[in-house]
């Protein structure tokens, strides 16, 4: 239980092929249902079979940010997962294990299912998952009818085998009332939850429904973890909604069918993660080229090569904003949470169309495998914007598919138009498409493609959605980030601010064009700023380095980069522990700081001091 | 009544960049004709390319065109059919883009059976790239990238496109026009996928015209273009090179016909009613 507003945190392990995921994503759907917000987080190995699989879901009466750093219920349902999961449990954890599984004393509270037991019983080996679900509802004091209602609904698919897990989670659940009478020691009072009007909702299709909502009509991809949940979800919605889904051969395939049909007139789109951006680089440049509207969805997963394929990771930024040979612009957004994921796919429509340029969405497994409560989403700002068609004076002899604008952008055919016909060329080409390479026309073409992205930056810079900023205004100490590390920084940021040190945090959501001027808003007040992300090098942090060397000079603002490649989230404590280390660090910088400032300096000593005696230790810096 | 449209309507105002003699250039006119005869309209016809020589075709025709990347003609143009199911799209590409770095599309492009008719025109050389051997070249074809000979076998389109089950196979030769039209204006009323080998001779790298007047010849008489097996057995000669189409079956649903008939069946609904069902 952390923080202010009481939650709890349950982490489910197991074998792969024991139903792990399925007892982690009924348990939280039956929280849901119950009133509860919830925030989940799932990790498990690249095979089907075999290998350790955890679930984590965090149960709160209010938003929850994270999955929560500490458990403090672990579910074991067999010994490996006690050995595996048993890091980071609250000091009083209780253990829900599997009976033959051994549990050493301290200090945990033990609470022994004989699940497989039970499951010989039934002769349904494979519902153990079941039984340890029947357990925890009784533990948690949830409506047991109702959670058989969810078990149907989710499981009916499967007939013959829903009377025996139905059967397997009674016999849990029986048995836990029986044995366990008393209160749970991790529970939380359902009546004070907010039980507000929620959605359940994964970031994997909160990308599918955003992309429905921005006119999606096409859509090709290969499957590739851990996208293939956003296709999954499109296979049966798009024709629903008069559109066509197709699985391709290759992510070559993928792109270039998903140009085709945007060339006819479509809203198209695909997903893939890093080794599929990998192969679709070159159809990329041919969208940026030829200018025709794409939208590219890039569930990252920790590389380089096949690398993690399970596991996430935010390292293709660099990939995202400069994959390619030449000059090829596009924009580059990434959406901070779940509901994010559906608002930014309708702008990225709206930005593909309206400026007829590949638009890339950066999230990652973690926040497309994960369920977050959250409220409906209402209407997109200033959406869905449309393609700029030529008028009927503009077609015939005279028309210039690719007529030199200002602003870039010129009106664009579709097959079947009259007087429209013109050729979409990937080869450099003059106003009509025709290959041209001379110089002049080169450079004069290289400008309008670019003219488009700042076109696109004067436009977004009234747009609310193209960062989000909160905290303490004005702080002298900040956070940028991006994605789906913003639920972490958060609740930090929640911590760091309850010890009486004001910190601020910018989460820009278009990182291509970037949001200059809410960026120089923000750095503007700064002494120092943590830029945490989950990658090796620190992409983000040098590319707003790079971007704002300028003003961080001039400003005397320092960057503090906190780089994480581990296939795993951020702990809140982790961005809590460099946040604190980072104004630690300024002090020993600023010895003369009076007021504000010194207050600030004053109070990290504290909390330092503090904290190092609680370790018992030095704190190593 | 709809005008009667003459071949040279077809024709665009950019000269092309073949050589003299190319074998790309009978090819043209033939499909040029091919659409007066059928009398199509300008703008109901995209012409989606590849990379190479002959991937610079759409630019010499008056219709929709895109010049893609090398070797995805097929997924490209498979993507303007199932966005735009009422244009005629045809897919151009030489020997090089089609067999060799685009090979992967061709057995999934016939396996949706998507209507396109897609010409692959085979000069059995990288021309654009100024000579070295291709997929389709002979053994032992000497060269700058090849000086001590083409070490690989040529493959044989013909039979690879029948035992990828494409609904429409046919051969025809920059030599003979008239045939070749006919040919197209055959493939162009297929509902499916159809997959045409024009051995179209490179005049300053290969040439070959001289070769194929001698080997070619039109399919025997009575040749039933609804037998795959007889089909695969002509395609198997290699001394003589038939022309003319092998293989022929309309009667497969096109992939358009199934999508149309996957959306008639999807269950109509909007986003309102999905996010009432996501409800805690």
């Amino acid at each position: 239980m952390q923080g202010i507003d009481p939650t709890v945190v349950v982490r489910v392990g197991g074998e792969g092929g024991e139903g792990t995921i399925t007892l982690g994503d009924l348990f939280t759907r039956i929280a849901a249902r119950s009133g509860l917000e919830i925030y989940s987080f799932q990790t498990y190995p690249a095979e089907i079979r075999g290998g350790q699989v955890m679930y984590q879901t965090r149960l709160g009466l209010r938003r929850v940010m994270t999955e929560g750093d500490e458990a403090d219920v672990l579910v074991a349902m067999n010994q490996q997962a006690w050995i595996e999961e048993h890091e980071d449990l609250c000091a009083q954890a209780a253990i829900v294990h599997e009976a033959t599984v051994s549990i050493p004393s301290g200090g945990y509270a033990r609470f022994p299912i004989p699940a497989e037991k039970t499951t010989q019983e039934l002769d349904w080996p494979i519902g153990k998952n079941f039984v340890f679900l029947g357990a925890l509802i009784w533990f948690f004091r949830f409506d047991s009818e109702l959670a058989e209602d969810l078990i149907r609904q989710r499981m009916g698919r499967h007939p013959e085998s829903l009377e025996k897990n139905l059967e397997a989670f009674r016999r849990g659940y029986r048995y836990a009332q029986a044995t366990y009478p008393e209160p749970f020691p991790f529970t939380l009072p359902l009546f004070e939850a907010s039980r507000e009007e929620r959605i359940l909702l994964s970031g994997a299709d909160a990308m599918a429904l955003g992309a429905l909502a921005g006119g999606c009509k096409f859509y090709s991809g290969y499957p590739i973890t851990p996208a293939t949940p956003v296709m999954e979800s499109l296979a049966r919605y798009l024709p629903q909604f008069g559109g066509t889904l197709v699985q391709v051969e290759d992510e070559i395939a993928a792109i270039n069918m998903a140009i085709g049909a945007s060339y006819a007139g479509q809203r198209a789109m695909t997903a893939t993660s890093g080794p599929g951006l990998s192969l679709m680089v070159e159809g990329l440049g041919l969208a940026s080229m030829a200018e025709i509207p794409l939208v590219l969805v890039n569930v990252q997963r920790a590389g380089p090569s096949t690398g993690l394929p399970t596991k996430t990771s935010q390292g293709d930024l660099f990939l995202a904003l400069y994959g390619g040979h030449g000059d090829a612009p596009r924009f580059v957004l990434a959406p901070d949470s779940v509901k994010d994921c559906y608002f930014q796919m309708i702008y990225a429509f709206s930005l593909s169309e309206r400026f007829q340029m590949p638009v890339i969405v950066l999230s990652d497994q973690a926040m497309a495998a994960r369920q977050e409560t959250t409220p409906l989403p209402g209407d997109p700002w200033n959406g869905p914007l449309q393609r700029l068609v030529p008028t009927p004076d503009q077609l015939g002899e005279a028309y210039q598919r690719y007529a030199y604008t200002e602003d870039g952008i010129s009106p664009m055919a579709h097959p079947g138009m009259p007087g429209g016909m013109y050729l979409s060329e990937s080869l450099e080409h003059d106003a009509y498409g025709h290959p041209d390479q001379t110089p002049d026309n080169h450079e004069r073409m290289m400008q309008k493609r670019a003219n488009k992205v700042e076109t696109a930056r004067r436009m977004l810079a009234d747009w609310p959605m193209t960062s989000r900023r909160w905290g303490d205004r004005g702080a002298p100490f900040g956070i940028v980030g991006w994605g789906s590390t913003r639920g972490a920084v958060r609740e930090a940021m929640g911590r760091i601010h309850a010890q009486g040190i004001p910190v601020e945090a910018i989460y820009p959501h278009t990182l291509l064009p970037m949001p200059d001027q809410a960026m120089a808003d923000f750095l503007a007040t700064k002494r120092a700023i943590l830029v945490p992300e989950l990658n090796f090098s620190g992409q983000f942090g040098r590319m707003i380095e790079h971007r704002y060397y300028r003003q961080l000079d001039e400003l005397g603002v320092h960057i503090y980069q906190q780089k994480k490649e581990q296939g795993v989230p951020f702990k809140v404590r982790e961005i809590y522990d460099a946040a604190i280390d980072m104004i630690d660090q300024e002090r020993h910088l600023w010895t003369r700081e009076q007021g504000e400032l010194a207050r600030i300096f004053d109070t990290v000593r504290r909390v330092q001091d503090e904290a190092a005696d609680r370790c018992g230790g030095g704190h190593d810096a | 009544m709809p005008e009667e449209r003459k071949a040279t309507d077809y024709k665009s105002d950019v000269k092309p960049i073949w050589c003299a003699g190319c074998g790309n250039y009978a090819v043209l006119t033939a499909l040029m004709r091919a659409f007066a005869h059928l009398n199509l309209a300008n703008e109901s016809i995209t012409i989606a390319s590849g990379i190479g020589c002959s991937s610079r075709f759409p630019a010499f025709v008056k219709t929709y065109g895109i010049h893609g990347i090398h070797g995805r003609v097929l997924p490209l143009a498979t993507g303007i059919k199932l966005g735009s199911p009422e244009t005629t799209v045809i897919a151009i590409g030489g020997d090089g883009d089609g067999f060799s770095i685009g090979g992967g599309h061709i057995p999934h492009a016939a396996r949706r059976n998507v209507g396109i008719t897609y010409i692959v025109l085979d000069n059995s050389i990288y021309g654009m790239t100024k000579g070295q051997p291709s997929p389709t070249s002979p053994e032992g074809m000497v060269n700058k990238a090849a000086p001590y000979g083409a070490q690989e076998h040529p493959l044989n389109p013909i039979l690879l496109a029948l035992s990828y089950d494409s609904s429409f196979v046919a051969r025809c030769f920059s030599g003979r026009v008239k045939e070749m039209t006919e040919v197209f204006i055959q493939a162009l009323q297929h509902p499916g996928f159809s997959l045409i080998q024009v051995l179209s001779p490179c005049v300053t790298y290969y040439n070959t015209y001289d070769h194929y007047r001698e080997v070619t010849q039109a399919l025997p008489e009575g040749h039933d273009p609804s037998d795959r097996l007889a089909a695969m057995a002509l395609a198997l000669e290699t001394e003589t090179q038939y022309l003319g189409i092998f293989y022929r079956d309309a009667s497969r649903p096109s992939y358009v016909a199934r999508f149309e008939s996957v959306r008639a069946r999807a269950p109509k609904t909007t986003l309102d009613t999905i996010f009432a069902g996501l409800k805690r």
